[in-house]
C-alpha cells in the first residue's frame, strides 16, 4: 500500500567517529527487520504457520478430538505435541512469527509517522522550473484574478495551495497516509485488545439442569472446565446466580432445529435479581460477564429405591451423540443406595449405577438405540443396570457422566439386567428394589465468559477499516501554476490575458489522474464554462501518463 | 418455485456454455486472422491502459478480407457478451426464485453461496466489461470459470431448500454472509485478468510455449495488471469488513470473536496473504508478476475456505449441507 522506496533514510549519516560493530550490525538487523521485504516474508510464514491449526485438532477449540488423535497416531501425536502442533495458535514458534512482524510494523511506521506529521505541518514545494517534464503538462488562459483566484478555486477543491509570486503549487491526498499509518497502528490495538482480552478475561463452560435444585452461582467450582486469565483470580469472578425456569425448543419436521429460548432467573449480590431470556445469537448480558446458550439437552429423572424402602432421585444430564433425534447417553449413580438406616453402614458392594440412552423419540421397535425426533413424541429410557463397587470413594477423578470402567473390569461393579422404561414405568431389579423412570428435564449447555478486551478490538477494527479505504482508496497528487504573461506575437485568442503554465504529479500509483488534471485546469481557468474546455485542452498537447 | 429455480440454474449453465463458445469462436476467428496476416500488429495493447481512450476496433486498418475475418470475430465475441449478460439474468432469476422459495436470502449452504458468488462474480464483470469494453476477450477464461462452479455448484453441491438453523437466524447472517458473498465474487473476478495477466506478460516477453500463446489474443498486459489490482483493491475492505462482522457475530452467537474455528483459519490465512499482495503491488522492487501470483495465491486460499474446509474439516461453520 506504500512505496517503501518512498521512505527516507531514517538515520542519515550520523558523524562516524568510531565504528561500534555491534551497533552496526544492530541497525542493519533492525534495518532489515523493518523492510517491506523482511514484512512479506513474516506475512507468508504466518499464513502457512496457521495451516497446521485447521488442519490438526486444537486443544482450545476440541481438546477430545485431540485425544481421539493421541489414540488413532501413538507414535506421530507425541512427537508433533512437543512441537506444539495441537496448540499452533499459541505455539513458540507462531507467537514468534507474529511479534517479530509486528516489530517489524513498529518500526516501519513509527518513522513515517513522523514523516507524515512533519508533512501535513510543511508547504507544498515549489513549482519545477520546467513544468513540461512532469507527467501532465498542460498550457491555457489564466483566468481573470490570476495566481490568487487560481489559489481560490483550489482551495474550493480542497487542494492544500501554497502561493508563491506568481507560482501556486497545491497538494491533495494526505488521507492516503494517513489512513495507511491508523490501518497500521490499529493492528496494533487490535493484537492489544486480543492481549488484554486472554490476560484480564474468562471464561467456563457448564451445563444447567432446569429447576431449583439445580441453579448455578459463578464461582470456580460450579464450573465443569473454566479458564482464567493470568490476571484473574476466582475471587475475581463476579458473584451471580442462574436458575433454568424454562427452555422451549421448536424443530422443523426433519428434526432441523428452528428456535431455540432459554429463560433463566438472575440473582446474586452483583446482579439485579430478575428473569431474563436468552438464545443462540443473542447473549445473556450482565454486568461482567455474557451468558451464551451453546446446546441443550434432556436430563432424565430417574428414582431409585433400595432395599431399606429409601428413595433417591438422579436428574444427571444425557450428553447427546450428536444426532438429529438427540439421542442422549449418561449416567445415573447412587453411590449413597443401600445403606442401612439402623446402622448407617453399607456393604461396599451394594452400590447402584444405571448406564442408559435416552431416547425422545423412541421406534416402533428394537433396536432402540437411535431417536427418531428431537422433542418428546414417545420417550424410552434404556437402561442398564450395575451393582458394587462404583471406585467413588477411592479418589480418583471420573466422569459424572459414564461409569468408571476400570471397576468393571475388575469385576468390582456387575450387570445385573438391562430394560427399555417409557415414562412413569417402574422397573423391579433381582434384589427387589426398584427403578423409575418419572421424565426428564432440560438442561441447557452455558458458555459463560468476560472479555475486557472487546471494546478495544471492536473500535479497533472500525478504525482499521477506515484507515484501510483511506489507504487503498487515497491518491496524493501535486499539481503546479505558473501565471506567464500571453505571447502576443501567437495571437492567440486570449490575447492581452495571460496564460498558466500547469504540470501534474501524481505522487502514488493512479491511473485516472490525467482525467483529474484535465477537469481541474479546464475548471481552474475557467474555459469550463465557456464550454470549450475540452478543445482548448486538447490544443495544449494534455500529455498521456507515463505508462 | 423450488424447482423453477433449478431449471433456471440448468438453463444459466448452457447460456454460459454458449458465450464460452462465442468467445471460443472469436478466439478461434483472431488466429485466421494472424495466418492470413501475421504481420498485423496487435491493436489491444493500446486501449487496455487505464485513463487511455480506448481505441475503436473497427477503425483497425487491415486488408479487405482479413477485415471481414475480424468483423466475425468481432461479432461471435459481442454475440459472447450478450450471452454472458442473459446467462446472468438467468442466474439472478434462479437466486431469486430460489430465495422466494426458502423465504430467505439463498446463502443458506454451500450450493446457494457457489450460487451467489459466481453471479457477483459475472455481474461485476458485466461493470468491468462496460467500462472498458476493450477487454472481452476475457471473456472465455470468465465463462470457462462460470460454467465450472455452476456446474459443480449444480452437480455436486445441490441441496434442497431448508429454512436456516437457529445459529444462522440473525441480521447478521444477511451483514457477514452477504459481504463475503460479494468480496469473494470480486476475488472470482480478480483472479481472471490475474491470471490472464501472468499469461499475456509472459507471451509480451517472447515466451511462445503452451500456456502463454493462449494469451496471443488478450489485451495487453498492462491493463490486465491494472485490472487485476482495482478489484482487488476494491474487494479487500469489504473482505476485511466482512470478517470484521463475522467475529462480532460470533462473539454474539458462540461467545468469542476469535476462535481459530477451520473457517476463520482459513479466512484469516486468505486476509494475510491478499494483504501481502497489496504490499508486495506496492513495493517497486517486487516485481509485477510476483505480486500478481500472490493474488492467484490468495483465490486459492479462498477456493480452500470453501470447498476444502466444508468438506474436510468440521467446525462451527458447518453449514454446507453435505454429508
Amino acid at each position: 500500500m506504500t512505496v517503501v522506496d518512498d521512505r527516507p533514510e531514517t538515520a542519515a549519516p550520523a558523524p562516524r567517529r568510531r565504528p561500534n560493530r555491534l551497533l552496526a550490525l544492530l541497525r542493519n538487523s533492525w534495518r532489515q527487520l523493518t523492510s517491506m521485504r523482511t514484512a512479506l516474508i513474516l506475512l507468508f510464514l504466518l499464513a502457512i504457520a496457521a495451516i497446521p491449526g485447521s488442519v490438526l485438532p486444537q486443544r482450545g477449540i476440541s481438546p477430545e478430538k485431540v485425544n481421539e488423535y493421541f489414540v488413532d497416531h501413538p507414535d506421530w501425536a507425541p512427537r508433533l505435541d512437543r512441537i506444539g502442533a495441537f496448540e499452533v495458535f499459541g505455539s513458540v514458534w507462531f507467537s514468534a512469527i507474529y511479534l517479530l512482524l509486528f516489530t517489524s510494523l513498529i518500526g516501519c511506521i513509527t518513522p513515517r509517522l513522523r514523516d507524515h506529521v512533519r508533512t501535513l505541518r510543511s508547504r507544498p514545494p515549489a513549482a519545477p522550473k520546467r513544468m513540461a517534464r512532469l507527467p501532465q503538462h498542460t498550457v491555457l488562459p489564466a483566468p481573470p484574478g490570476g495566481a490568487a483566484a487560481i489559489a481560490e478555486a483550489l482551495r474550493k477543491r480542497r487542494w492544500r495551495v501554497e502561493v508563491r509570486g506568481d507560482e501556486v503549487s497545491a497538494e491533495k491526498g494526505y488521507l492516503k497516509e494517513t489512513g495507511n499509518l491508523l490501518f497500521h497502528t490499529s493492528l496494533i490495538a487490535v493484537l492489544i485488545g486480543v492481549a488484554l482480552g486472554s490476560w484480564y478475561g474468562w471464561s467456563g463452560n457448564r451445563l444447567l439442569v432446569a429447576g431449583a435444585d439445580n441453579a448455578f452461582c459463578n464461582t470456580r467450582q460450579q464450573y465443569a472446565e473454566a479458564k482464567l486469565g493470568p490476571q484473574v483470580s476466582s475471587a475475581d469472578l463476579p458473584r451471580f446466580c442462574l436458575r433454568l425456569d424454562d427452555f422451549e425448543a421448536r424443530f422443523l419436521a426433519s428434526g432441523q432445529p428452528e428456535f431455540f429460548n432459554a429463560t433463566v432467573t438472575v440473582d446474586g449480590p452483583d446482579e439485579p435479581t430478575r428473569s431474563a431470556d436468552f438464545s443462540v445469537n443473542s447473549p445473556l448480558r450482565l454486568n461482567d460477564a455474557s451468558v451464551y446458550l451453546l446446546g441443550h439437552g434432556y436430563a432424565p429423572v430417574i428414582r431409585y429405591t433400595d432395599r431399606f424402602g429409601n428413595s433417591q432421585i438422579s436428574d444427571e444430564p444425557f450428553l447427546t451423540t450428536g444426532d438429529m433425534g438427540l439421542t442422549s447417553e449418561g449416567l445415573a449413580a447412587f453411590p449413597d443406595a443401600n445403606v442401612d438406616p439402623a446402622t448407617g453402614q453399607r456393604a461396599p458392594d451394594q452400590q447402584m449405577a444405571f448406564t442408559g440412552i435416552y431416547l425422545p423419540t423412541a421406534p416402533e421397535q428394537a433396536p432402540f438405540v437411535r431417536s427418531q425426533y428431537p422433542t418428546e413424541r414417545n420417550p424410552a429410557l434404556n437402561l442398564v443396570a450395575y451393582r458394587g463397587n462404583l471406585g467413588l470413594d477411592a479418589g480418583i477423578p471420573g466422569s459424572v457422566y459414564q461409569l468408571d470402567q476400570r471397576q468393571v473390569r475388575a469385576g468390582k461393579v456387575k450387570e445385573v439386567g438391562t430394560k427399555l422404561l417409557r415414562k412413569g414405568e417402574t422397573w423391579k431389579l433381582d434384589d427387589g428394589t426398584t427403578v423409575e423412570f418419572l421424565g426428564t428435564e432440560r438442561y441447557v449447555t452455558l458458555s459463560i465468559r468476560h472479555d475486557p478486551g472487546s471494546t478495544m478490538l471492536l473500535v479497533s477494527c472500525g478504525v482499521l477499516l477506515v484507515g484501510l479505504m483511506g489507504s487503498l482508496f487515497g491518491k496524493r497528487r501535486r499539481v503546479f501554476f505558473r501565471v506567464v504573461p500571453a505571447d502576443p506575437g501567437e495571437g492567440s485568442p486570449t490575447s492581452g490575458s495571460s496564460l498558466m503554465e500547469v504540470g501534474g504529479l501524481p505522487r502514488t500509483d493512479y491511473p485516472g489522474f490525467a482525467d483529474e488534471f484535465t477537469q481541474l485546469v479546464a475548471a481552474v481557468s475557467g474555459a469550463e464554462r465557456t464550454g470549450d474546455g475540452a478543445d482548448s485542452a486538447e490544443r495544449a498537447g494534455v500529455r498521456e501518463g507515463a505508462e | 418455485m423450488s424447482a423453477l429455480s433449478d431449471n433456471l440454474v440448468t438453463f444459466a449453465i448452457l447460456a454460459y456454455l454458449v458465450a464460452m463458445i462465442g468467445h471460443a469462436v472469436e478466439y478461434a476467428l483472431g488466429n485466421v486472422r494472424t495466418r492470413v496476416a501475421t504481420a498485423a500488429p496487435v491493436r489491444e495493447l493500446v486501449g487496455a491502459g487505464g485513463g487511455v481512450v480506448p481505441m475503436p476496433p473497427a477503425k483497425v486498418p487491415s486488408p479487405p478480407t482479413v477485415d471481414r475475418s475480424a468483423g466475425r470475430a468481432r461479432l461471435a465475441g459481442l454475440f459472447g457478451v450478450g450471452a454472458t449478460a442473459v446467462a446472468a439474468v438467468l442466474h439472478l432469476a434462479a437466486l431469486v426464485t430460489r430465495g422466494l422459495a426458502a423465504d430467505r436470502m439463498p446463502w443458506g449452504n454451500m450450493y446457494e453461496f457457489v450460487l451467489t458468488v459466481t453471479f457477483i462474480g459475472v455481474a461485476a464483470w458485466l461493470v468491468v466489461l462496460w467500462k472498458r469494453p476493450s477487454l472481452r476477450k476475457l471473456g472465455l477464461f470468465l465463462t470457462l470459470v462460470m460454467v465450472l462452479l455452476v456446474a459443480t455448484a449444480e452437480l455436486v453441491l445441490y441441496v434442497p431448500i431448508v429454512p436456516l438453523v437457529p445459529a444462522l437466524n440473525s441480521y447478521w447472517f444477511i451483514i457477514h454472509v452477504s459481504t463475503i458473498v460479494f468480496a469473494s465474487g470480486i476475488f472470482l473476478l480478480g483472479v481472471v485478468p490475474a491470471v490472464g495477466f501472468l499469461m499475456r506478460s509472459g507471451y509480451e516477453q517472447g515466451k511462445r510455449s503452451f500456456p502463454y500463446t493462449l494469451a496471443k489474443r488478450l489485451p495487453g498486459a498492462v491493463g490486465l495488471e491494472r485490472l487485476t489490482f482495482a478489484l482487488h483493491a476494491f474487494a479487500f475492505p469489504i473482505f476485511t469488513f466482512a470478517v470484521i462482522a463475522g467475529a462480532i457475530w460470533a462473539e454474539a452467537a458462540w461467545g468469542r470473536p476469535w476462535g481459530w474455528d477451520p473457517k476463520e483459519t482459513w479466512a484469516f490465512i486468505s486476509w494475510v496473504v491478499y494483504a501481502g499482495y497489496l504490499h508486495a503491488r506496492a513495493t517497486p522492487s517486487v516485481k509485477r508478476n510476483v505480486a500478481t501470483w500472490i493474488a492467484v495465491l490468495g483465490f486459492l486460499t479462498m477456493l480452500m475456505n470453501l470447498f476444502g474446509v466444508n468438506i474436510f474439516f468440521t467446525g462451527l461453520h458447518s453449514y454446507g449441507g453435505l454429508d
